[in-house]
């Protein structure tokens, strides 16, 4: 058996008398789109948080890329590539997006004490930056200030930062929320290509683009894992069912 | 290259006009406009200092004086042990030349800010105004308590420090000296502004969490820049001494620190020239204001009032518009 990215074993965080995580396993293999789905209130973004790294766990690890990531920070996380977006997009509005982009790029050649330089006529940045955008689709829009670009061009520009990190795997924070019909189109389009890049831990409202894109899928409810499998296995699973998908299946 | 942009228009064209005051003074014998002149260039290179953390950081430091007042207290304990002779520390002496007398003031000051900054970074927002505050406040008491230097009197500079070649107790002299440091101090600013470490800082101070995910930890970052800004501030109080001949704890009161964020404010926060607009704005109202009535803070008050209220980007964001980010 190939060897799972991202590895989580019997994640257990509390709130007070709340078991918000409760002992959740899951795994991310390679080339694969893992969607994690749920009601709200399921504890999804808790379980985000601790494997991002701003939330610690209780007890439980997390292992990433062969090493037991569960006592590092955001950053030291995000060194060892782990990529992620947003719920609400993250960016830094005053810079262009190409400069939000550069951010990244200058993060992954591991050199922000630099003090001289000046970045906008640092070639190697601005290339590798203009490569992300045109792979996202941004280059038009790159040297627009990111705080005026739309809620769609935002999520492409978060997208086109986790590229440029190398990210050795994508965590997705609900991609799709916001965007209109066409957009969801094309992303679920790109994240079908994405895959083939680095493996994807899809946390994900929509559906369509669920049911579109997951090779596997995990169901989180109250804080536990209650079934893992593909599309059709969720889909015929009776307990899933009953709890969340209602008449969507 | 540098394009001519308004911005920059504006910027040579207060650079210009700071050089021209002097020599105009110098031509009509008037030497207190020089004092003026080199007042306004050193109070700029001061907030140019806390433009870095603050302007560009986001690092809203209420405790900046302490760095200005370090400055000033080793220009005035490096000249005071040259003139006694009295060994200061480990055997090393005092000196009276000026460059010496930078280089300790920003390697002081430069240390005292990281471990200020190493403490306070560790907060954020209301937390970390009151923080740099209080640390302020230690070294404000600490220079009245301490009677080796004057204590609560403050410690007289006799004759102005020297540098190599020229005469520094003619105003003019000294005026030049402090214009070049503070065109030095403005070039760090612009290099720095534009760099990856510029980008990492501005990045932090718009979305902290949006740094850490691509890998860049903030407090690091934000940490240098203000041991950085620290030296500045602190260079630019060993000048000031220097002109004032004379060193007092009122260079590290709480009164101070305020000051250096209000012309910030008043010429444009994190802009390169804001802090030259605001402490020209700021000298010229003491003046002209202070002629007219003692209250003249009452009415500098009013004008603070109306930047905060409609031109939020300062004199610079009323002349020149909104700030460009690249």
């Amino acid at each position: 058996m190939v060897e799972p990215v991202l590895q989580i074993s019997n994640l257990v965080k509390n709130f007070g008398a709340l078991r918000a995580t409760d002992g959740v396993t899951l795994d991310l293999r390679p080339g694969e789109i893992h969607a994690l789905i749920g009601p709200n209130g399921a504890g999804k973004s808790t379980l985000i948080h601790q494997i991002c790294g701003t939330l610690r766990q209780d007890s439980g690890s997390i292992r990433f890329d062969g090493q037991d990531i569960g006592s590092f920070g955001v950053a030291e996380r995000a060194r060892l590539g782990l990529g992620r977006t947003f719920q609400v997009s993250s960016i830094a509005p005053d810079f262009s997006g190409l400069r939000n982009v550069m951010l990244a790029v200058q993060a992954k050649q591991g050199s922000s004490f630099r003090f001289f330089k000046p970045v906008m006529r640092d070639r190697s940045l601005i290339d590798t930056a203009m490569a992300m955008l045109e792979r996202v689709g941004l280059t038009a829009r790159a040297r627009i200030p990111a705080a005026e670009l739309s809620h769609g061009e935002r999520r492409q520009l978060e997208i086109a930062m986790a590229l440029a990190l190398g990210s050795k795997a994508f965590l997705l924070d609900e991609p799709m929320a916001g965007m209109g019909p066409e957009g969801s189109k094309s992303l679920t389009h790109f994240l079908d290509t994405l895959r083939h890049e680095a493996p994807i831990l899809l946390v994900e409202h929509d559906m369509d683009a669920v049911f579109a894109l997951a090779d596997r899928i995990s169901v989180l409810v109250y804080g536990r894992i209650i079934a893992t499998g593909t599309v059709e296995e969720i889909r015929r699973d009776p307990t899933v069912r009953t709890a969340y998908l209602g008449d969507h299946a | 290259m540098m394009t001519l942009t308004r911005e920059n228009l504006i910027n040579l064209i207060l650079a210009v006009m700071l050089l021209a005051v002097p020599f105009a003074a110098n031509a009509l014998g008037q030497p207190f406009y020089i004092t003026l002149a080199t007042r306004i260039a050193i109070l700029a290179l001061a907030a140019t200092g806390l433009n870095l953390a603050l302007g560009l950081g986001g690092l809203v430091s209420f405790g900046h004086a302490a760095f200005f007042g370090i400055g000033g207290y080793v220009a005035g304990i490096l000249a005071a042990h040259a003139f006694s002779g009295d060994p200061l520390l480990f055997g090393l002496s005092g000196s009276k030349q000026m460059w010496v007398i930078w280089i300790a003031a920003v390697i002081l000051s430069a240390l005292v800010g990281l471990a200020i900054g190493a403490i306070s970074l560790r907060t954020s927002g209301v937390y970390f105004i009151m923080i740099t505050l209080a640390f302020a406040q230690m070294v404000y008491y600490f220079a009245i308590s301490w009677p080796a230097y004057g204590g609560e009197d403050g410690l007289s500079i006799l004759v102005r420090n020297q540098f190599p070649g020229v005469n520094t107790m003619r105003p003019l002299t000294f005026f030049l000296i402090c214009y070049v440091v503070l065109l030095l101090g403005l070039g760090l600013f612009a290099l720095i502004r534009a760099s990856r470490f510029g980008t990492a800082l501005q990045a932090a101070r718009q979305n902290e969490v949006r740094v850490a995910t691509v890998g860049i930890q903030p407090y690091r970052i934000r940490l240098t820049a203000f041991a950085i800004s620290a030296a500045v501030t602190g260079l630019a109080g060993a000048l000031f001494a220097d002109l004032n001949r004379f060193v007092s704890p009122s260079m590290l009161s709480w009164h101070m620190s305020g000051e250096l964020i209000v012309l910030i404010i008043l010429g444009g926060t994190g802009r390169l020239f804001g802090p030259l607009a605001g402490a020209a704005l700021y000298v010229i109202f003491e003046f002209a204001l202070g002629g007219l009535t003692e209250r003249w803070q009452f009415f500098l008050g009013l004008i603070l009032l109306a930047v905060v209220l409609f031109a939020r980007g300062g004199l610079l964001g009323l002349l020149a518009g909104k700030a460009k980010h690249g």
